[in-house]
């Protein structure tokens, strides 16, 4: 479904990715960890379509990703990814909205009627349905997350992108959004990308976990050799010594960074 | 004792250092108007605020001997119409302005140095221009207002529109959304409360181009008469004049935001 054929990102002289090759088939849950600055959310706007390659090349279905983000990717951001002037209802029935082909996206009579009742659903789904009221600026982190994802998933895309979701919530409520996100994954069929800081969460969380690392590094030199990915494993064979063998890599690649930043 | 800048006053404190200003103003004008007074029973200068009381009652409650009018509730509407109306075509023109060189870099890289070179001419250096243009009518001062913050109005609103996250723009492009639905459902609705506050704060400048406007030619307006007045040195109507602009300002400018904060009570509460 979706293959990289030797991708390359480059901004100027700075390579920040590099000899990306993969293949993913659709239904899988790929879980995107590295350091920061190791390339993994570039690699996730290119799927996106805000980013494209430098070279080589990204293919959806066998054509590449188109240059603009479209109804066939839903994207959940760490913030920013709800519309702060409609109610938590209004937010996820603007989904049934843009979904129309109509100058405004407002909707009326029988499609305004048959959004709120699939609004309505959704928000059940996602345990929002007392806050439909609100507006996002009155809802807690988690349940702002959930009001993102649950409008992600009216656009019925089949691929999810999540841009380290959940890294502003508390460590409790990330262990329910968790849950969320595997059984919407399930139920919907959806294909994931997961882009995460933290290395557990991609060790039980979906089918597959890519590690981004540099491998390469030139002290004099720290922008000429990207990131690529180091690992790539399927999740529930990994055993303890893989993970304190990535631990220590990308410790390693962070003190790196580290270092040539202070050198500069 | 705490430092300097840690101490705060307490809600009746607040209050009392709030109101001395004016109290001490207040006093320090009724003693020089009554030294002056007492000096000289006809100066001008610094009337009591008896005789400004007996100014009230003759321009705003006595008709006029030469026309019949009530002349401060006459400046008043003529005054408020104008600035009205140039307001709102300065925000209408200013919203769409910066509505669209704020969303389309297409259209942004053909009007935005426009724009810039537009805002940086001083308003009133062209007020000869649209005498000659408009004539010495109302459309003339109107114009003069909606050319003068125009520029102010599009220029913020560019800005607030390209400070909406750009993560609403591709969230809204993933659920399908086209560019107009964008405007019209992401950027339109959230830059509303944003033109509110634009508008609030260019009044100051408009009041400026009324009165200017009107000292040059008018035949009636709050401008207008404080400026004829000024030949009799007639500063008992001078004074209560540039109170009621005063108090007009602030009345606009409360109900402006109070306006604001009932259509769009999700504004300024900081949220994602």
């Amino acid at each position: 479904m979706i293959e990289a054929r030797n991708v390359w990102k480059k901004y100027g002289d700075k390579v920040v990715l590099e000899r990306i090759n993969l293949q993913v088939k659709e239904g899988e849950f790929v879980t995107l960890v590295g350091t920061s600055g190791c390339g993994k959310s570039t690699f996730l706007k290119m799927l996106l379509g805000t980013e494209s390659a430098s070279s080589g090349e990204l293919l959806l279905h066998g054509k590449p990703v188109p240059g603009e983000p479209g109804p066939d990717r839903g994207i959940v951001f760490q913030q920013y990814s709800v519309f702060p002037h409609l109610s938590v209802l209004q937010n996820v029935m603007a989904a049934r909205g843009f979904a129309g082909r109509n100058m405004t996206g407002l909707l009326f009579g029988r499609a305004r009627r048959e959004a709120y009742q699939e609004a309505l659903a959704l928000l059940e789904e996602v345990g929002l349905a007392h806050a439909q009221a609100l507006y996002p600026a009155e809802l807690s982190g988690g349940m702002r997350q959930r009001l993102a994802i649950a409008q992600a998933l009216l656009g019925r895309p089949g691929i999810l992108l999540l841009d380290e979701p959940f890294g502003a919530l508390d460590p409790g409520i990330r262990a329910d959004m968790h849950e969320l996100v595997l059984r919407l994954w399930r139920q919907y069929r959806l294909t994931v990308f997961l882009v995460t800081h933290d290395l557990k969460e991609g060790f039980y969380l979906g089918t597959r976990l890519w590690v981004f690392d540099k491998t390469r590094h030139d002290p004099q030199a720290p922008d000429a050799y990207g990131a690529t990915i180091t690992y790539d494993l399927p999740v529930g064979k990994v055993d303890r010594e893989t993970l304190t063998e990535i631990d220590r890599d990308l410790a390693r690649t962070a003190n790196q960074m580290e270092r040539d930043h202070e050198a500069l | 004792m705490k430092r300097l800048i840690n101490q705060t006053p307490s809600p009746v404190l607040r209050v009392v250092l709030g109101l001395l200003p004016f109290v001490l103003l207040v006093l320090l004008y009724t003693y020089a108007s009554d030294a002056r007074l007492a000096e000289n029973p006809a100066d001008k200068l610094l009337p009591s605020f008896g005789q400004i009381g007996d100014a009230i009652q003759r321009m705003a409650f006595e008709p006029s001997k030469r026309s019949g009018d009530y002349l401060v509730w006459e400046d008043t509407l003529a005054s408020l119409t104008r600035l009205g109306l140039g307001v709102l075509i300065a925000a209408t023109l200013g919203l769409a302005l910066g509505l669209f060189t704020g969303a389309l870099p297409l259209v942004s890289a053909s009007a935005s140095p426009l724009l810039t070179v537009i805002s940086l001419i001083p308003p009133l250096a062209i007020l000869p221009v649209l005498f000659i243009v408009f004539g010495l009518g109302e459309l003339s001062k109107v114009a003069l207002i909606a050319i003068g913050i125009t520029p102010f109005i599009a220029r913020d609103i560019q800005r607030r529109t390209q400070e909406i996250p750009y993560e609403q723009l591709v969230k809204a492009q993933t659920l399908g959304a086209n560019t107009s639905q964008i405007i019209c459902r992401v950027l339109l609705p959230q830059l509303m409360p944003r033109l509110l506050d634009a508008v609030r704060l260019s009044l100051g400048a408009g009041w400026l181009f009324l009165i200017a406007a009107e000292a040059i030619a008018a035949t009636e307006g709050l401008g207008y008469r404080i400026f004829l007045v000024r030949r009799y040195m007639a500063m008992d109507v001078i004074l209560p004049y540039v109170a009621w602009i005063t108090l007009l300002a602030f009345v606009i400018d409360a109900s402006l935001a109070a306006l604001s904060r009932r259509l769009f009570p999700w504004h300024g509460q900081g949220g994602h």
